[in-house]
């Protein structure tokens, strides 16, 4: 299973399914990261974590630890 | 009196219209019991509409405080329309909180802002098909020019009047739309008719909160989870999915249709490019502190400093302290009265007035950051440090801040929107060593320890440990576990700074620290001022001379023996650490009044003879350690009070600080004894089970762990 963590900065990528539950999980699908949506990886922070996304027009961050709740194609 | 709603995401520009529609006619609090802010104001020109701010959210879900505030306001006290606020740059994720509200049956008016950028991009948003598809009336405004916002609210309030409520979307395919069809009608006695839709959709979500609010049979709830559980083999995925899904699913859909953009995707806007440096691998760390040693050097060490020094030895200390004193006395006022006046109640209050300019400077330019859009950054850049102890990214500011003062640093935690990582940073940021404990530290670096520069770097580590393993204790603790924070933040785009929300949020801080930290503070002064004041010498209740013969001496004496643990069981002692809460700088010139001194310099160096005679290095040094950790100064303890909003947890953050004081320096001091000394004592035995519980409460597993681990869909649904 591929996941946004394993996604390469600059690389647009398919949301297949989230994984997880509760809270986290519910905030990101809020932001925006459901089903089939495309994200953009933009960079990672200057310390390596968090990531900063393009998605649905704006930019997200999101820790990498999140990240791997994300499946992705 | 007609009530208005204002809602929409956080950065869609609704403080800015919110200002606009009210004007300086506001009124801004608390909601109850939390330290989220509330605003409300009355309409220009309008004497019979308010206008109710809420938090800045993206969703109605239950999870995170703000957006619980919200919809529990929008339940319970029915306003009469909303306003929905959405950013036209952003404008897909924007919209998904306007599906939910749809869904509330209360009638609503879009409110398009920032239309001016959309218009110079060359972009084209079809409002007519928009009205059209989410049912609602939608008007073009933009915020900061004031175009259009009294049409939205003329909009709004004709909407109240005649009661037009939205009909609800379908939103969802139709399968699920069938199930939620269902759910209504089995709810339908229970909740009134326009909110079924509301209802049904926070059924189907498995929403523990509406369960309870509605008070719903065993048996219907029963029955409705089966019917959700049904849809989610059906679909393969759980509710909240399945919902949230079909909610962007229907926006992209519109989106599709009404937004016409002039440039091609891809394209880089000038916020893009200003992030690609300002947040680049390599430039972000440098770029951050630069700026981050602008706003200290400008508000604590330059500026800053300056007009507090001002303010506090000429205005407070020379103008009015010195000529009201002399009026006092030539208009023959009682000694006791005008010791009162001059030093209890100018010396209290000034002390705290004296923050407030440079406070304002840095309200100014925090402000300034979280207007133009860096603040986020921050916590983007500083994020991979501060989470390990359980505290945000953002807790950075206050902590760099409190290294000047306290009392701006706790302020600054404002920014912080995760409740419980404001409270953590709250009870910690105090930690850091304040410009009034240097001199502490000075005074026993000079008379112990030849003046040795090691003992302040070490004061500064002491500080930051204790913020460390404070952070790690207490992220573990009931208080704030099961609250997990999710960190997933938007970062917002870049815009210039606009003037009238800085200085409005910049008095805002500044005013509320005044009014509310004000009277904690002016109590506590006089209260003090009469202890160490007054006192029975040779039987007869008088006015003492200096503080040995006061009733704060005979106090101190009562509780000294608390301290002789620590090292130092001396009631004069236990005197200055009390007089150390008006300001720790206190501590120094209480010492010199106590062993004789009408004046000392600000390091003390008449008294370090007497300091080295009373005390051993190790002492000193627990001494030190104790001071530096326990209850802040009073002025600390009221802004700790006006941002937790509650004396409760005033209390515990005061408590804990002072007990976790009085820990590090009994380790500090029993060890250091049995390893310099060989001294084996009861203390050693407490020290030792102090450090024990210590490395415990630091090492064992977080217990919200566990809970988490529980599959949500396993638990019973008629919890």
């Amino acid at each position: 299973m591929r996941t946004l963590r394993d996604g390469q900065i600059g690389e647009t990528v398919t949301v297949v399914k989230l994984h997880g539950r509760g809270p986290i999980k519910r905030r990101i699908m809020d932001m925006g990261i459901t089903k089939g949506v495309t994200i953009l990886i933009r960079k990672v922070a200057p310390l390596g974590d968090p990531v900063e996304l393009n998605v649905r027009g704006y930019e997200l961050s999101l820790r990498k630890a999140d990240a791997e709740m994300i499946e992705i194609q | 009196m007609i009530k208005i709603a204002l809602v929409g995401n956080p950065n869609c520009g609704k403080t800015t219209l919110f200002n606009g529609l009210t004007g300086g006619n506001q009124y801004v609090g608390n909601w109850p019991g939390v330290t989220v802010e509330k605003k409300e104001g009355l309409l220009q020109g309008h004497k019979d509409v308010t206008i109710q701010d809420l938090p800045g959210i993206y969703s109605l879900s239950p999870y995170s405080l703000e957006e619980v505030i919200a919809r529990g306001y929008l339940l319970q006290e029915h306003p009469d329309a909303i306003i929905n606020i959405i950013d036209s740059t952003n404008i897909e994720r924007n919209l998904y909180l306007t599906t939910q509200l749809l869904e509330l049956g209360i009638p609503m008016v879009l409110a398009l802002n920032m239309t001016d950028i959309i218009r110079k991009r060359g972009d084209v948003i079809d409002t007519c098909e928009l009205a059209a598809k989410f049912g609602c009336a939608v008007v073009e405004i933009s915020a900061l020019n004031k175009e259009g916002i009294l049409e939205a609210a003329e909009q709004a309030i004709l909407l109240a009047q005649t009661k037009m409520v939205p009909k609800p979307l379908a939103l969802f395919e139709n399968k699920i739309e069938k199930v939620i069809g269902e759910i209504e009608t089995i709810i339908a006695p229970q909740v009134v008719a326009g909110e079924s839709r509301w209802y049904a959709v926070k059924l189907f979500e498995r929403d523990q909160q509406i369960v309870k609010m509605l008070g719903l049979e065993p048996a219907t709830t029963e029955l409705i989870g089966k019917l959700v559980a049904a849809s989610e083999d059906q679909e393969d995925d759980d509710a909240e999915s399945i919902i949230t899904a079909g909610r962007y699913g229907y926006i992209a859909q519109v989106i599709n249709r009404i937004v016409h953009k002039a440039q091609a995707p891809g394209t880089l806007t000038v916020s893009d490019k200003i992030d690609r440096i300002v947040t680049n691998r390599i430039l972000a760390l440098p770029i951050f502190a630069f700026i981050m040693f602008c706003v200290y050097y400008i508000s604590m060490s330059g500026v800053g400093a300056l007009v507090t020094d001002w303010v506090n030895d000429e205005f407070f200390g020379e103008m009015v302290a010195g000529n009201l004193s002399a009026w006092m006395e030539s208009a023959g006022c009682a000694e006791w009265l005008t010791g009162l006046v001059v030093e209890g109640i100018v010396g209290g209050v000034g002390a705290v007035l004296g923050f407030v300019p440079q406070m304002l400077i840095l309200f100014l330019m925090l402000s300034i950051l979280e207007d133009v859009g860096y603040m986020s950054r921050v916590a983007f850049i500083m994020d991979r440090i501060f989470r390990r102890f359980g505290l945000s990214g953002k807790s950075f500011i206050p902590m760099l801040v409190a290294s000047g003062c306290g009392v701006p640093g706790i302020m600054a935690s404002r920014t912080i929107e995760n409740d419980r990582d404001r409270k953590m940073t709250i009870m910690t940021t105090t930690f850091i060593p304040c410009g009034a404990k240097m001199p502490i530290v000075a005074l026993f670096a000079g008379a112990l320890f030849d003046g040795s520069g090691l003992i302040a770097t070490s004061a500064y580590f002491i500080g930051v440990a204790a913020v460390i393993i404070s952070g790690i204790i207490l992220k573990k603790t009931k208080m704030f576990a099961g609250d997990p924070a999710p960190f997933v933040m938007e970062l917002p785009s870049y815009h210039m700074p606009y003037a009238t929300n800085i200085l409005r949020s910049t008095w805002e801080r500044g005013s509320s620290f005044i009014i509310k930290a004000g009277t904690i503070i002016l109590l506590s002064s006089i209260i003090l001022w009469f202890l160490q004041s007054f006192g029975y010498v040779d039987g007869a209740w008088e006015m003492v001379e200096d503080n040995n013969g006061s009733v704060l001496a005979v106090l101190g004496n009562t509780i000294a023996p608390i301290f002789a643990p620590l090292g130092f069981g001396k009631w004069q002692a236990a005197v200055a650490s009390i007089t150390g809460l008006i300001a720790k700088e206190n501590v120094v010139s209480t010492y010199g009044v106590l062993y004789g001194f009408a004046e000392v310099a600000e390091d003390g160096q008449e008294i370090w003879s007497n300091l080295a005679a009373d005390f051993t290095q190790l002492s000193a040094y627990s001494f030190m350690i104790f001071n530096l950790l326990c209850a802040p100064c009073f002025a600390a303890i009221g802004a700790i009070r006006r941002e937790m909003n509650n004396a409760k947890w005033t209390a515990f953050a005061v408590g804990y600080m002072c007990g976790f004081a009085y820990v590090m320096a009994l380790i500090v001091y029993q060890f250091g004894l049995y390893f310099l000394e060989g001294h084996w004592s009861l203390g050693t035995v407490a020290a030792a089970f102090c450090l024990a519980t210590l490395l415990y409460l630091l090492f064992r597993p977080a217990p919200e762990e566990a809970a988490e681990a529980i599959d949500m869909k396993k638990i019973s649904w008629n919890e």
